[in-house]
């Protein structure tokens, strides 16, 4: 796989350097107990990542727009769609909170590597919040997406302990793709296999929504 | 709004799978070694003590020198693949007898069951082919019980129902680090999400938080595991 550069600028700091599992070399050993400072961060995670001494950063910072992206998805669907019932705000809360804590990991750890975590994107979810429908099928878009862009990039992970954290993220947004697809009527998996997509295939889905 | 294409249409669900078996061929002898007979006698029990119960990582300096020979690792797949088959015929298996007794009432509730149960039956048929592949004798399909959480009701059978899809999405995410393959990696991973998303949808139904451990999704071991399942299984 060649060198890939991200078209949106929000992406800029993450550079697909092939993808390689040669390509996420090492680039610090952390001390063990160095992510303790953040208190949001789940204890089995922030054990996993302080443990893990491996780099990995350019996938974590990829997880963390993605991550960002979702937050803010929540943050504002949350503040916007009007017509929302208790058990969609109830629903969207619960996800809204542990996408807030995946942000919160994954900065820590991009930090405790030695990497420099991605900023947050600038956003625009455009007519995602005229309806409670509306609000709910781009949920739901965005879990199926999470759950793609985790499941192909596990692979790709260098250090064991940090594919264990990513493990228990990735289940979360599994989790959440369940649930909001019961809400809706959906079906709860839409196949047998949650297949793995491609970085690439990824950043096109969620260029929509990152504000240039 | 703009929709996003998550997945392709006609992509070959199974391709990962299918692929699973090129690399390791060569460890089918040690495998056979390893695991022999356990598929035949049938009981996880059987399978369990044929195959080790070893699953707990290696804190320490686990794989510094990790060698780039199939062997051992090939092994330890094998038997990661054979225990998640297991756990799937398990799961199969219940939803099966779940349908057919028609104790639960709720339509809607009643074709969540079905799909998941459909799920269930698709893991199977690719882990078992898998293990084929790979050279090693897939795990017996274990005699179930099933008889008490049955005769519960609707109720008891949902809440079991949520706690097997739990256990399976701990199950999967306690191995993730154990694998070696990339491909069964990736396998696994798959098949991970999808338990992950029957799990919330059953805690929906029984009223459960849909993230009982929280933002960050816990691990299991094989042989908690094993112990959780253990009531199901006809020794």
């Amino acid at each position: 796989m060649s060198k890939t550069r991200m078209a949106a600028p929000e992406l800029a700091s993450i550079e697909v350097k092939g993808m390689t599992r040669e390509s996420f070399l090492m680039r610090s050993t952390i001390a063990a107990g160095s992510v303790y400072g953040v208190a949001t961060v789940g204890p089995f995670v922030r054990e996993a990542f302080a443990q893990g001494g491996g780099g990995d950063v350019d996938i974590l910072n990829y997880a963390l727009t993605l991550e960002f992206l979702e937050a803010a998805f929540y943050t504002q669907g949350l503040q916007r769609v009007s017509g929302l019932d208790r058990e969609v705000k109830q629903l969207a809360t619960v996800i809204r909170d542990a996408e807030d804590e995946h942000v919160a990991a994954l900065t820590a750890t991009i930090k405790d590597l030695g990497g420099k975590p991605t900023k947050a994107p600038g956003v625009d979810f455009g007519q995602a919040f005229a309806s409670k429908d509306a609000f709910l099928e781009t949920a739901q878009t965005f879990e199926d997406l999470g759950v793609g862009a985790y499941n192909g990039a596990g692979g790709l992970i260098k250090s064991k302990k940090v594919l264990a954290a990513a493990g228990s993220i990735v289940q979360v947004e599994g989790r959440h793709a369940g649930a909001i697809r019961l809400v809706r009527g959906e079906q709860i998996a839409p196949s047998a296999f949650d297949k793995g997509l491609q970085m690439q295939e990824v950043l096109d889905a969620a260029k929509p929504f990152l504000k240039a | 709004m703009s929709k996003l294409r998550t997945r392709e249409p006609g992509d070959g669900e199974h391709a990962a799978l299918d692929q699973l078996a090129r690399e390791d061929e060569g460890s089918r002898a040690q495998f056979l070694k390893l695991c022999g007979g356990a598929g035949a006698a049938g009981a996880l029990a059987i399978f369990v003590a044929a195959c080790g119960d070893d699953d707990e990582t290696s804190g320490g300096g686990s794989s510094g020198g990790s060698s780039p020979e199939g062997g051992a690792s090939a092994k330890g797949d094998l038997k990661i693949v054979n225990y998640a088959l297991t756990l799937e015929y398990l799961e199969a298996d219940f939803y099966e007898q779940v349908l057919a007794s028609g104790e639960v009432k709720n339509k809607k509730v009643g074709e969540v069951a079905k799909s998941i149960g459909e799920n269930e039956q698709e893991h199977v048929v690719a882990l078992k082919a898998t293990v084929q592949q790979l050279g090693g004798k897939p795990a017996a399909k274990p005699t179930t019980n099933f008889e008490d959480v049955l005769a519960g009701g609707e109720k008891k059978i949902l809440e079991t129902a949520a706690s097997v899809e739990n256990l399976g999405a701990a199950a999967y995410l306690g191995q993730a680090g154990n694998i070696k393959s990339k491909d069964i990696l990736a396998a696994a991973l798959s098949i991970h999400t999808v338990e992950a998303r029957h799990a919330a949808a059953l805690n929906t139904v029984v009223e459960q938080p849909i993230l009982p451990d929280g933002a960050f999704a816990k691990p299991a071991t094989m042989s908690e595991v094993l112990k959780m399942v253990k009531p199901f299984i006809k020794a």
